[in-house]
């Protein structure tokens, strides 16, 4: 309950004889406008000239990691696709070729332009395979060319990983039981 | 060559020989303007501005103008279609028509005879002066008919607004010339502008400062830029007069306001700072009528006119809009009561035979300048108007009690 003690009235300060007469203000004003036009610009020349990114763990387009063997580090578990809020995530698994895994994508797709940029795809994956890089400037001539899929999000992989290097690079296959260590996963391959 | 001074040498075709070249200069300076309109917000932002197309942004005006021509012209469907057509050319040829007296460059010797041949202005009524009045008058209408034309409300309240504020400004602007023409007796352009020459004679703007200065304010309020630029007030007015306008239309209007700019600009200048003179140049004065000194005249003339428009731009990019009720007290409490009194003292000034002592009216202008600041300085209400300072509305009266 607001009593009527609590409310504070705050009045406008009383101008000066000088703020009154408005002209020395407007001097004023001109006089800093003026300084700005002499100043250092601030403007950064996009194309030629890039700013730094302010944060390492910017969100922008996707990446599929490679293992150490350069396959696709994805194991299809179809976890991001189901934690994708925005349901830009189009996969299509398949049995894997390879020994230390049960499944591989066959197809990945993900729609760059329906993507909100929140990251749960790489929170939920269990073998770090989906991962953020910082690119920001992404850019195409339709919506079909938008359609991130398999070879492309792995070309950025490529172009990407020296700047950043895989996360966990040690994890390669998929367990099942959610629990992605390094120890648990070659038990299983070497159990199948 | 010779064929072509003879030709020259006849007032009316040396006339329409000016007016064109005038009218390309005019148009470009136009283009430019816009370009340099927002070199200069950029640079007073701290930003650079248009940079990209050609060399410094420089073709940016090219193509500005290409967008405007190539986009689609829409006529809404519930506009005063004759109106809405008129309007935009309506702004834009009353911003032109003036430029028909403006004196560019004086008195023209072509052959080189000793005989004046022609004058350097296209046309010269004896009442040049009164014929600007008029034009600048028109060119509300441009704002009126396109706000009303547009038959939308906040369009129509631009109109209004625009039309209450040239009312209002055209008073004390009508009395400060007034005032150039009580000391002159003339109300030829150049004859104005030859009067602040020679031996004993000085510029307008030393004898009335403050004149000058109101000529000044009124002329943004006239142009309708800011501070005083109501009618497009774009955070109330959606885009005010010019909402429903597109391509063109909307291109013509833009350069109505930078073409009435820069009438406005040669106006003051002929009026208070000698037109195209500069004291101590041989070459600038009224008795030099070579064709040398013509160019010369006109490119004095048109460095004062682009210093004019810088400090448009300035100012513009400087000052916040004035509230519409300050707008107004501003006018009809502050400016015409001072325009008055001005008046007053130039009368008798006149009657003593004393318009032309620097002592006298400096003097007089002093006065003034004192009253006003007593005036302003202890009164209760400032000139810009605080909302803090209106009064109290009965149910406020709980939350503002002290």
């Amino acid at each position: 309950m607001i009593e009527e003690k609590d409310i504070i009235n705050v009045d406008e300060p009383e101008l000066t004889a000088g703020e009154r007469l408005y002209l020395p203000q407007i001097a004023g004003g001109m006089r800093t406008t003026l300084r700005h036009m002499f100043k250092k610009k601030i403007t950064v020349q996009y194309p030629e000239q890039k700013r730094e990114l302010r944060t390492e763990n910017y969100r922008g387009v996707h990446r599929l990691n490679r293992d150490e063997q350069g396959r696709v580090a994805c194991v299809a578990c179809f976890m991001c696709q189901t934690a994708c809020p925005a349901h830009c995530i189009h996969i299509v698994g398949a049995e894997s070729p390879w020994e230390d895994r049960e499944k591989y994508p066959v197809q990945f797709d993900i729609d760059e332009l329906r993507c909100i940029y929140c990251g749960m795809c790489e929170e939920a994956c269990p073998v770090d395979a989906i991962e953020l890089t910082p690119e920001y400037d992404l850019v195409g001539r339709t919506r079909e060319e938008m359609i991130f899929d398999k070879e492309k999000l792995l070309m950025v992989f490529d172009r990407t990983k020296e700047t950043k290097p895989r996360k966990n690079p040690k994890i390669t296959g998929y367990s099942g039981t959610g629990c992605a260590d390094e120890h648990t996963v070659t038990e299983r391959g070497e159990a199948h | 060559m010779d064929w072509l001074i003879e030709q020259l040498k006849d007032q009316l075709v040396f006339s329409v020989v000016l007016s064109l070249v005038v009218f390309a200069a005019i148009m470009t300076a136009v283009a430019y303007c816009i370009y340099f309109e927002r070199k200069i917000s950029a640079w007073m932002q701290d930003r650079v501005g248009p940079n990209r197309v050609g060399p410094l942004g420089l073709l940016q005006p090219m193509a500005d103008g290409a967008k405007f021509l190539l986009k689609e012209d829409i006529i809404p469907a519930f506009v005063d279609k004759p109106l809405f057509v008129l309007a935009p050319a309506f702004a834009l040829i009353m911003g032109l028509a003036g430029f028909a007296i403006l004196p560019w460059g004086g008195m023209v010797d072509l052959d080189g005879d000793g005989v004046v041949d022609v004058m350097c202005q296209v046309a010269d009524p004896g009442v040049g002066l009164l014929y600007l009045l008029a034009v600048g008058g028109m060119a509300v209408y441009g704002v009126v008919v396109g706000g009303w034309a547009n038959n939308n409300k906040f369009a129509f309240l631009a109109a209004m607004r625009a039309t209450a504020q040239m009312l209002s400004y055209e008073i004390p602007m009508a009395l400060v010339i007034l005032l150039v023409v009580m000391t002159t007796g003339q109300l030829g352009l150049d004859d104005i502008a030859r009067s602040q020459m020679g031996e004993g004679n000085l510029w307008h703007v030393c004898h009335h400062p403050v004149a000058f200065f109101i000529m000044l304010v009124t002329l943004f309020a006239e142009t309708n830029r800011t501070p005083f630029d109501m009618a497009e007030a774009e955070q109330e007015l959606i885009g005010g007069y010019h909402t429903e306008y597109s391509a063109l239309k909307f291109g013509l209007f833009f350069l109505g306001e930078y073409a009435h700019m820069i009438i406005g600009s040669g106006f003051v200048i002929v009026l208070f700072l000698g037109g195209w003179h500069l004291p101590w140049v041989s070459f600038l004065q009224p008795e030099a009528t070579s064709v040398w000194a013509m160019l010369a005249k006109m490119s004095v003339f048109a460095t004062k006119i682009a210093a004019f428009l810088f400090l448009f731009m300035w100012v513009r990019w400087t000052l916040p809009r004035f509230r519409f009720d300050q707008l107004m007290r501003l006018s009809w409490k502050g400016l015409l009561p001072v325009c008055l009194m001005l008046f007053a003292y130039v009368t008798v000034l006149l009657y003593l035979g004393r318009q032309t002592d620097l002592m006298w009216t400096l003097g007089g202008n002093g006065v003034l300048i004192l009253l006003v600041l007593i005036v302003a300085g202890t009164m209760g209400v400032p000139v810009s108007g605080r909302q803090g300072n209106l009064s109290t509305l009965p149910w406020e009266g709980a939350v503002r009690a002290r």
